[in-house]
């Protein structure tokens, strides 16, 4: 990449770096911020991040992937965007890899995720 | 129309601030760009404003260019282009850069150079859609013209049918850039969308 080019990505590494850090298999809880006519709301989206793409660019996205109402539902969120308000990290989980898609075919037992201890 | 002579940097993306959506943008490099000749009604039968971007070795520029542009009191330059009706009035030897002629929301046209693609088919080249299948007994013309023309009548091949050939490699413009954001200690400009040709290529930026 072009050292000039890094003027107008720096612009967001504040804003990067003010979510934690997680990976892949970590469930995260994303407050998602919803434009309903004028007005503006804040959702809740918690699920397992099953991959992250693009890392350290602006256009990092992260899929987050839940189990609502026994159907599998996955987002893709931009990370930088301004309307992600918030990420928390509620668990951190032990996988051997990078992109979780194994998930969406696996069920019961083969679906859960180990918690990575201290 | 006025306008300046750049270099393409490269593309990012930067969130809106109107609608928090992503833009795919491009970065230039803008000017500083030198006016090497000043055209006018009189002397030339038009007008316009030559600038000059980019240095040049001295070794690589002809005498008489040399002349040229000791006359504008500047170093050799490698670009040169000429621009008609400049809403500003201009002098011999002035520095322009892009501060002084964009701004952030402006409209702005680029011409480039697009990137070569060599010898290509007409599935790429003019955008046809090939044969359409792999059945009904297909097996080796996929992406093929098809017919080029009729029999006996006219018994010759229109000129300017749409053939495969070479590709890319041409002046290319694009309308309508919105300038995004513009960085005037280092001379950059951010517009939204692409621009033609390949990075570190000289980019004409028109408004």
């Amino acid at each position: 990449m072009n050292p000039l080019l890094k003027i107008v990505t720096d612009e967001y590494n504040e804003r990067r770096a003010s979510f934690p850090s997680f990976k892949a298999g970590d469930t995260i809880n994303v407050h998602v911020k919803i434009k309903e006519g004028a007005k503006e709301r804040i959702q809740q989206y918690q699920g397992v991040v099953i991959q992250r793409r693009n890392e350290n660019s602006n256009g990092e996205t992260i899929t987050v992937r839940k189990i609502s109402n026994g159907i599998g539902v996955e987002r893709i969120l931009p990370l930088l965007s301004p309307s992600i308000d918030k990420i928390e990290v509620v668990r951190r989980g032990v996988v051997r890899r990078a992109r979780l898609f194994y998930l969406r075919e696996a069920k019961g037992k083969a679906a859960r995720i180990k918690e990575r201890k201290r | 129309m006025s306008g300046l002579i750049g270099k393409k940097i490269g593309m990012t993306s930067i969130y809106s601030d109107v609608d928090g959506k992503s833009v795919a943008c491009t970065l230039l490099e803008v000017g500083p760009c030198v006016v090497t000749q000043v055209k006018t009604l009189e002397k030339d039968g038009y007008t316009a404003v030559q600038l000059g971007y980019g240095n040049a070795k001295e070794k690589n520029v002809t005498k008489p260019l040399l002349g040229h542009f000791k006359k504008a009191g500047t170093v050799a330059k490698h670009k040169l282009v000429e621009f008609k009706t400049f809403e500003k009035e201009l002098s011999l030897g002035e520095t322009l850069v892009g501060s002084d002629v964009f701004e952030i929301g402006d409209f702005i046209d680029a011409v480039g150079t697009s990137k070569g693609k060599g010898f290509q088919g007409v599935v790429k080249r003019h955008g046809f859609a090939g044969v359409g299948g792999q059945t009904h007994g297909q097996h080796n013309r996929g992406r093929h013209p098809g017919s080029i023309g009729a029999c006996s009548f006219p018994a010759r091949v229109f000129k300017g049918m749409k053939m495969g050939g070479r590709t890319g490699n041409q002046r290319v413009k694009v309308n309508n850039l919105r300038v995004l954001n513009i960085y005037p200690d280092k001379n950059l400009l951010l517009v939204s969308g692409s621009v033609p040709g390949a990075n570190n290529s000289y980019i004409i930026l028109q408004k």
